[in-house]
């Protein structure tokens, strides 16, 4: 963080908690509500280490974080459109459709179902960089669709994930890829303790919040969030925002795609189906609102956080997995219904 | 029955918010079949007294007395049932449904099967609009209707639940001076059918014109309470601000420089306005006034790019050039500062600090590809305190920001692209005495300056306050362009604004 951002910071926060002091005068209650996801995270974490204690096992934190990559890369994406105002349906079929061409380009020479029987065994650079253009393309195409023809982006993002999933599956007939190369198997492994997943995750993390604060991109993402009327009349460049805005969305279900091919070493075409709604709650937990122009890359990294922690910590309690879906539909409810005490603007 | 003296009575009304004492101990007294009208600077408390009534914010402390009866623990729709009804500044029909439906929402008649009755529905609102003497078909959508309409729409809902006061919030803030007489008449009618009204405003000729009793407040207090024939317009002002405001239009004559921007022929494709012409020069403030729906403001917003022109050129510096977005407008060193605030100005859930950037992020990205907080963070409050926005700190999210803040919040945005043409349409509107001629005072600043300046205002001393020269336009098409003079009166204006100057052809 640079000195100015984190003067921006401080004060920003300096205000809200004078304002809401005066309002109130209970400090605990105010670090409550402004935390509130924090303390919710740390206090799963302590509920859930009491009764297993084997969750604090290094292996399982990192483990956690592994599963978490995946939707929590999608979530970074998600947040910023969720910011604008917008959704992003496709994100899941982007993802298998990426990985799958990623997978089909990264197999070992010697694989039994090799998807091109001439072509040798490719450097990792290639699958990555085709996933990207695919996430980058189709995530452009979602874009284009809303800001050039105006339908709402609900709409064209759910045309978009009906067909990217039949364009994978037509890709492979239906069959999955598998036999990748150590290179691409070791995007989903480990250097030392540390699973790559994790960086990659975190270099994500940092390349949106840089993104999301540190350029014009950024303020106009959340200005097109606050009032797109306001925004064009400033002289936004709303389209081409847009635009840019569902590719980054696609580029980071790209990235996703590579996580996820690396780590399971095979891409099913009927990966990643509904990932898109976990992503959607994670941004949503860590407190992004669907009112627009309001959202964290902090909060959906929490966000992400919050359901990897609970999915882990429930299986190694052994509740059944019905149990952990109803829990998860809960988290998201009461969430929102948090935040949006939060955000109410107080009269 | 006792004969009440008062319909409404109000004692020691107190309401805090959290941090804020909205109201310190105020009464009101409202007689049968009276106007009332509420006076005051916007946060003076008329509005939250009227919440209090309606008993959308129960006060925290006082007594609420309604026909005599001391009323206690209701919500809005009790205060409905009993005839304490309240037309709201912003209005908010259902759009797409039909003025049957929206009069009658939530309590529409039943046949015996329980299905909806619509024809009863409809001859039930005709009895009810032909009390107010408004001949419109039922079945008509809301959204087809103008926001005359519409308020009378609101109007006749409040009737058809036999309201017996009827609260006004600003009703007259977007209407034109013919819709407003029609309201007038229509609050006269409803006066002598025994209804009583409360009337909140910041027109002061219009309270002048209509209230019987004017109670003024400032800051939660009551400061006064009486007849009108007891004030005057500067008495009146000096106990809303707290102050004499001595000059209400502080216009400085400025040096007046060669054209900047030069208009000719200019046609929009939505037909709104048809071959209309004028110039701007350097420090010459340019007022441009007309009835609403004259085209005033798709002049200027086809000007700025946001609507498509069909023909016409405009020239900056001599130059012609083509604007076709508001991007390209800024580019050519043109600001506009938009006539509805809420609607296509500020970003209610950003900062204060965030809404003033977003028009001139382009000149604070660094080398990097980053932006230069410091330097936007420095530029901010610059303004913030050159412009005095009341604001506890740039961080604050600027919906929490009183209406005449907010919109200096947007002249600081515009201001920061450092303009040379600044569009303004309607900017004082809903803002405070005070706040306002503090408004006017920059604009005249700006003139001074050099930048040339677009005025629209549908409030005519505004307008004659503050020109250099005053366009008039009615029905999309200029019917002259006047010098200002001292001598100048309304009543010249408001011919050609009525397209009554057939004789006074355009004067360039």
């Amino acid at each position: 963080m640079s000195d100015s951002s984190k003067k921006i910071a401080n004060e920003a926060e300096k205000a809200e908690d004078l304002k809401q002091q005066k309002a109130n005068g209970n400090k605990l209650l105010i670090y409550l509500k402004k935390y509130g996801i924090i303390f919710a995270l740390i206090l799963l974490i302590v509920g859930i280490s009491i009764a297993e204690p084997k969750f604090l096992n290094p292996t399982n934190i990192f483990n956690v974080l592994t599963q978490s990559s995946i939707y929590g890369i999608m979530a970074l994406g998600m947040t910023l459109i969720i910011i604008s105002k917008g959704i992003d349906l496709s994100v899941g079929s982007i993802l298998a459709f990426a990985g799958i061409v990623a997978a089909s380009l990264g197999q070992v020479s010697t694989a039994t179902n090799k998807f091109f029987p001439n072509l040798g065994e490719m450097p990792v650079i290639v699958p990555i960089l085709a996933a990207l253009a695919i996430g980058a393309i189709l995530g452009g195409i979602n874009g284009g669709l809303i800001a050039y023809t105006g339908i709402p982006a609900f709409i064209a993002t759910l045309g978009m994930m009906t067909m990217a999933r039949g364009v994978t599956l037509m890709y492979t007939s239906g069959k999955p890829v598998t036999q990748l190369t150590p290179d691409f198997m070791f995007l989903g492994g480990k250097i030392g303790v540390i699973p790559v997943p994790v960086l990659i995750y975190a270099l994500m993390a940092g390349i949106t919040w840089v993104l999301l604060n540190h350029t014009s991109f950024g303020k106009n993402v959340y200005a097109i969030g606050g009032n797109i009327k306001a925004a064009e009349i400033s002289g936004v460049n709303v389209k081409k925002n847009l635009l840019i805005l569902y590719a980054f969305c696609g580029l980071m279900a790209a990235v996703a795609a590579i996580v996820f091919a690396g780590r399971v070493g095979s891409v099913h075409p009927g990966a990643a189906v509904g990932y898109e709604l976990t992503a959607i709650a994670a941004s949503v937990i860590g407190g992004t609102s669907f009112d627009g122009g309001i959202g964290t890359v902090g909060g959906a990294v929490i966000g992400a956080l919050v359901l990897g922690v609970l999915r882990n910590g429930l299986t190694l309690l052994g509740v059944q997995a019905y149990w952990q879906q109803i829990l998860e539909g809960l988290i998201i409810i009461v969430a929102v219904i948090i935040d949006m005490r939060k955000n109410s603007k107080k009269k | 029955m006792e004969e009440q003296k008062y319909l409404v009575e109000m004692k020691n009304i107190l309401k805090n918010f959290p941090g804020v004492q909205a109201l310190r101990g105020v009464d009101l007294n409202v007689g049968y079949g009276e106007i009332h009208a509420l006076v005051g600077e916007n946060g003076a408390g008329k509005s939250t007294l009227m919440k209090c009534l309606i008993g959308m914010h129960p006060p925290t402390s006082g007594q609420i007395f309604f026909e005599g009866n001391e009323l206690n623990n209701y919500n809005t729709s009790d205060a409905l049932k009993m005839g304490i009804a309240m037309i709201h500044q912003e209005l908010s029909p259902v759009l797409h449904r039909s003025i049957m439906e929206n009069i009658w929402l939530g309590r529409e008649p039943k046949t015996k099967f329980g299905f909806v009755d619509h024809q009863k529905m409809y001859d039930m609102t005709k009895e009810v609009l032909k009390t107010i003497n408004l001949d419109v078909d039922p079945k008509m959508l809301m959204v087809d209707l103008t926001i005359a309409k519409t308020q009378m729409i609101e109007i006749a809902k409040a009737i058809s639940y036999n309201a017996k006061v009827i609260i006004m919030d600003e009703p007259t803030s977007a209407l034109t001076k013919k819709e407003i007489v029609q309201l007038f008449g229509i609050m006269r009618q409803l006066k002598a059918d025994g209804k009583s009204l409360i009337y909140i405003s910041h027109k002061l000729d219009e309270i002048f014109e209509i209230s019987d009793k004017i109670t003024v407040f400032r800051d939660g207090k009551l400061i006064g309470t009486d007849n009108k024939e007891k004030f005057d317009v500067q008495s009146l002002i000096k106990m809303m601000v707290g102050r004499d405001v001595t000059e209400m239009f502080p216009k400085i004559d400025c040096e007046i420089g060669e054209i900047k921007l030069a208009v000719t022929g200019l046609s929009d494709t939505g037909g709104r306005f048809n071959d209309v012409s004028f110039n701007v020069r350097k420090g010459e403030i340019l007022g441009i006034a007309g009835l609403v729906g004259a085209g005033r403001t798709e002049v200027i917003e086809t000007l700025f790019g946001i609507r498509r022109k069909m023909s016409g050129q405009v020239m900056i510096d001599g130059k012609e050039i083509d604007i076709e977005s508001p991007m390209d407008a800024i580019k050519n060193k043109m600001a506009l500062l938009t006539e509805d605030r809420r609607l296509d100005g500020i970003f209610p859930s950003l900062t204060v600090f965030q809404n003033t950037i977003i028009a001139n992020l382009r000149s604070y990205i660094k080398k990097n590809g980053l932006l230069d907080n410091t330097k936007a963070l420095k530029d901010v409050n610059h303004y913030v305190e050159a412009i005095k926005i009341k604001t506890p700190s740039i961080f604050q999210r600027v919906e929490n920001l009183s209406g005449g803040n907010q919109q200096k919040v947007l002249v600081a945005r515009w201001l920061l692209t450092e303009p040379e043409i600044l569009i303004l349409d309607e900017p004082t509107r809903g803002i405070d005495v005070g706040a306002k001629a503090e408004i006017h005072r920059l604009i005249t600043a700006l003139a001074g300056q050099g930048k040339s300046i677009i005025m629209v205002s549908s409030e005519l001393p505004e307008v004659m306050g503050m020109s250099d020269r005053i366009m008039i336009m009615h029905e999309g098409k200029v019917t002259g362009i006047i010098d200002n003079r001292k001598d100048l009166s309304q009543e010249e204006i408001m011919t050609f604004a009525t397209g009554n100057s057939s004789a006074n052809q355009a004067k360039m």
